[in-house]
């Protein structure tokens, strides 16, 4: 062993900043010990009883720094009293950027931001309204994203928001944009002032994708959560929505999204609805056509209802040219990311007079069954797919499985494909279908998709277009449009 | 609800009325009568008996049973303690606190803190220095010599220094040194050079002996850390008054013995919630590793308690170097997430580099245990052996399972299910 000395006379380091440096010097190859120190009487004791201090520094004084080294060889000491020469030569010059601290809870939050008036809460569900709670009660409007909330708890929870003036959205809330600010799962949006008001994700994304495409926008889109118009809930949510959107001076036009509502809360949202004065349209998939009041017009798809809160036709078809699918097959299999657009894509196949089957039946469509003679829809965000996995809007390969399957079951005609993009979806959902499609055989059925969202996403529309159109797929405007192509390739 | 938020303005609103000022220095068993018979250690922490003492307690222990002359040497100390000779009791229960092992006995002399808001006292030993000393479980001669030096001199001194005067106002002098870069747990070389310059004019009047003087002058000179027994004693001065508020979730105190972590919350008087104390994350001195280390301890985090040590870590960056990989940037940071767990900011101490930010203060168990936040602490790391003293220093986390047990015993009392 060899302890080797170096004395800096009348120089001065912060003694945690010689720790470190230390701590570093120890760990050099060959050293067994290291040290800098100021050469106080202590701190030379402490050297010494270490084996680090030879008779020549403990001349240092207390304003003196010693390094002092002990290792196997004289050149790793030599190594190690250099290194820490270069460290005291050289002071930092690096900027580092101070991490930004996060508030861990809401009250932190709103401490630090007092004008904050909003709280996105994703949290495992059985906490979920809890922390809602301290949102409301701090005067927050509450998202909540986590889904698995006990009925009672928000049915509890939107009463007393209620009560104070405040919405809540959700649970299992997953997109809303509000003031043009996407929260969750939602899309770059441009404003305008267009309203949407709905109980489903996908639905809200769809339209408000829809409304950008056809050069409006919106102001927000609120979503409720897929339970808020059931009998149960009452539509606490959707009615206080609608109250907040009435004195937005911003917008003039609401849609409402939804799945066919019950009777009693459909009756409560048409009543509101009578009251207002702003224009609506409102959309229950899958419902038949309803009695409105003059003030608000019917829409049984997303895509119609985006047509008509712009001003446009609700039936105004733009489809490219179809092309063939492969002849003597009938079947349509749909693959959905998203549950509406599965809803909505079923709903249009059969008002063209088809049979569909579906693990996530409409009205008119048939329970799931391995039925031949029938197009077969599939929602891959449905539990059954997404139990213990992401969902297929985070993670495309949930769809992987199915879409092999059906590229090579000689009964398809066609494949339907949703692709959504936006915040929260895949950096590259088009990428990864167009990576599986590449290796599909010479008769595969013809694919048809299309893409949810805008060019200001992060993914780009139309770059993801583009990619699918490369691989050999067929793009539709819109999810309505892409199942009529669907029919009007197999009609050809 | 409402009951707990009421009795947790008050007791913070108690804590930022304190007028803490050292008065004076006595002899213990002047401060504590209950030490004048048989052989009672005061120890830190909650309750310990020697068969679960760490090392340097128990070396501590055996050093001042010498240094009071009820054992011969240390060996015969050892065997009487083992042999039930001694009685032990936590300092907190006696107005006083000690740093690491934190032993009190009956001839050293200790500092007198006076709360004048709320009349009550507290005491500390006076800080013997770095190096081999009794806190850090040193026991030696030199350890020894040293202990007699300030019984004999320094106490006496400082004394008649502060008798002829009003006493030294702490709430300002601490509130500069948060402004000069002290945390008051690990550093508090601001605070010490404060006080040596409020405390030598009257050194100078009253003390008769030159020598001496220099002596004392040159010790308080010599320690950065001195100021670190006042700060305590300022904190047991402080957080006294806030115990025994009903239905209050506040902290009042934080301890370790080496052995458990304790704490004490307002609203459930003196009892103590205790766990296994965690191991500290430090750097270390040539020639020791994590391997040498106890498990931490002291009396100390009372500063914390109060509102410093980790919670003020935003005033002294350089202590954020201690933890991992940690650069002083970061040291804001851990000030700010003591703001999850705590009730209030103290308007008078502030820090200027985080905009004069408050110290986060009054720990609120409930926000301990709805956050998963524990305390941050600074800390001083002794040897695990018995006589060999400080090896590092670094920073260490409350357990947790102190904060959740009081939760429960809280709600219990308050019939909340």
């Amino acid at each position: 062993m060899i302890t080797v000395n170096r004395v800096r006379r009348a120089f001065y380091l912060d003694s945690v900043a010689l720790m470190r440096h230390s701590r570093v010097l120890a760990g050099m190859d060959g050293v067994a010990e290291a040290a800098m120190m100021m050469g106080t009487p202590a701190n030379q004791a402490i050297m010494r009883e270490a084996g680090l201090l030879d008779m020549d520094a403990a001349s240092a004084q207390g304003g003196d720094l010693i390094i002092g080294v002990r290792a196997d060889t004289q050149a790793a000491a030599e190594a190690a009293v250099e290194e820490a020469a270069r460290r005291l030569d050289q002071a930092s010059t690096q900027i580092t950027r101070e991490e930004e601290w996060r508030p861990r809870s809401i009250r932190t939050a709103v401490a630090a931001a007092a004008d904050t008036n909003l709280a996105l809460i994703s949290v495992p569900g059985a906490f979920a309204a809890a922390e809602a709670r301290k949102a409301v009660r701090r005067g927050l409007h509450a998202m909540i994203f986590s889904d698995n909330v006990p009925l009672d708890e928000e049915i509890s929870l939107k009463q007393e928001a209620r009560d104070c003036g405040l919405l809540v959205m959700g649970p299992d809330c997953g997109t809303s944009i509000i003031n043009g600010v996407p929260l969750a799962f939602a899309n770059r949006v441009p404003n305008g002032n267009i309203a949407i008001v709905g109980a489903s994700g996908t639905g809200i994304q769809e339209v408000s994708c829809l409304i950008a495409a056809a050069d409006s926008g919106v102001t927000h889109a609120i979503g409720v959560g897929g339970r808020d118009m059931t009998d149960a809930v009452g539509g606490l949510s959707t009615i206080m929505a609608l109250d907040l959107l009435e004195h937005d001076s911003g917008t003039d036009h609401i849609v409402i999204i939804s799945k066919p509502p019950s009777q009693s809360v459909a009756r409560k949202v048409i009543e509101s609805v009578a009251e207002s004065s702003k224009s609506f349209t409102i959309c229950f998939i899958g419902a038949g056509s309803l009695e409105l009041p003059p003030n608000a017009q019917f829409a049984g798809t997303l895509k119609s209802a985006a047509l008509l809160a712009v001003g446009r036709e609700p039936d105004d078809l733009a489809l490219p040219t179809p092309r063939i699918a492969p002849k003597g097959r009938e079947r349509i299999r749909g693959l959905f990311s998203g549950g509406t657009l599965c809803a909505e894509a079923q709903i249009v196949l059969s008002n063209l007079g088809r049979q569909v089957v579906s693990n996530a039946p409409v009205p008119g469509a048939m329970a799931d069954t391995d039925a031949k003679d029938a197009d077969r829809l599939i929602d891959l965000g449905a539990d059954e797919y997404t139990q213990g996995r992401p969902h297929p809007m985070i993670d495309p390969s949930v769809r992987d499985a199915e879409l092999k399957a059906a590229l090579t079951d000689s009964s398809v005609a066609v494949i339907l494909l949703d692709v959504v993009i936006g915040f929260g979806a895949h950096d590259d959902p088009a990428g990864h279908l167009a990576h599986l499609l590449d290796g599909a055989q010479g008769d595969a059925p013809l694919v048809i998709a299309s893409v949810t969202g805008t060019e200001d996403d992060p993914q780009c529309r139309s770059s993801q277009a583009a990619k699918l159109e490369r691989a050999g797929v067929l793009i539709a405007p819109s999810n309505a449009d892409a199942a009529a192509l669907a029919l009007a390739c197999l009609n050809r | 609800m409402d009951v707990i938020e009421q009795a947790n303005r008050a007791a913070v609103d108690r804590m930022f009325a304190a007028d803490p000022v050292l008065v004076d220095v006595i002899p213990a068993v002047e401060a504590i009568g209950f030490l004048a018979e048989g052989h009672k250690i005061l120890h830190a922490g909650p309750p310990v008996d020697w068969s679960r003492m760490c090392g340097p307690m128990r070396g501590a222990v055996a050093g001042i049973a010498v240094f009071e002359g009820w054992a011969g040497d240390l060996e015969e100390a050892a065997a009487m303690a083992a042999d039930g000779a001694f009685e032990f009791h936590p300092n907190h229960h006696f107005g006083t606190v000690g740093p690491m092992t934190g032993l009190t006995t009956r001839s050293q002399p200790v500092m007198v803190v006076a709360n004048r808001a709320f009349g009550n006292l507290s005491y500390c030993t006076i800080n013997e220095g770095l190096g081999k000393v009794m806190r850090f479980g040193g026991n030696d001669e030199e350890v020894l010599a040293r202990l007699r030096w300030l019984r004999d001199v320094a106490g006496p001194l400082l004394a008649e220094a502060l008798r002829s005067g009003e006493g030294i106002a702490l709430k300002g002098l601490i509130a500069r040194g948060l402004g000069m870069g002290d945390e008051m747990h690990q550093r508090n070389i601001a605070c010490s050079s404060l006080l040596v310059r409020e405390l030598a004019p009257a050194l100078a009047r009253t003390s008769t002996d030159r020598e001496r003087l220099g002596e004392l002058l040159q010790f308080m000179s010599g320690n950065d850390q001195f100021f670190l027994n006042v700060g305590m004693a300022t904190g047991k001065a402080i957080m006294d008054p806030v115990r025994d508020i009903e239905a209050s979730s506040i902290v009042t105190a934080m301890s370790r013995n080496g052995t458990d972590f304790g704490i004490t919350v307002s609203g459930t008087g003196d009892r103590w919630f205790t766990a296994p104390v965690e191991m500290p994350e430090g750097l270390y001195f040539p020639g020791f590793t994590e391997a040498d280390s106890n498990p931490d301890m002291g009396d100390s985090t009372i500063v914390e308690t109060m509102g410093l040590g980790g919670f003020a870590m935003g005033a002294s960056p350089a202590v954020a170097g201690f933890v991992g990989a940690g650069a002083a940037s970061e040291a804001a940071n851990f000030t700010r997430n003591m703001t999850e767990i705590t009730y209030d900011s103290n308007p008078e101490w502030t820090i200027p580099a985080m905009d004069y930010l408050g110290v986060p203060s009054g720990i609120d168990i409930r926000r301990v245990v709805e956050t998963g936040i524990v305390p941050t602490i600074n800390t001083g790391i002794a040897h695990k052996e018995p006589g060999i003293g400080q090896i590092g220093a670094g920073v260490v986390t409350a357990p947790m399972a102190c904060f959740t047990q009081a939760v429960h015993a809280l709600a219990e009392q308050l019939g909340v299910s």
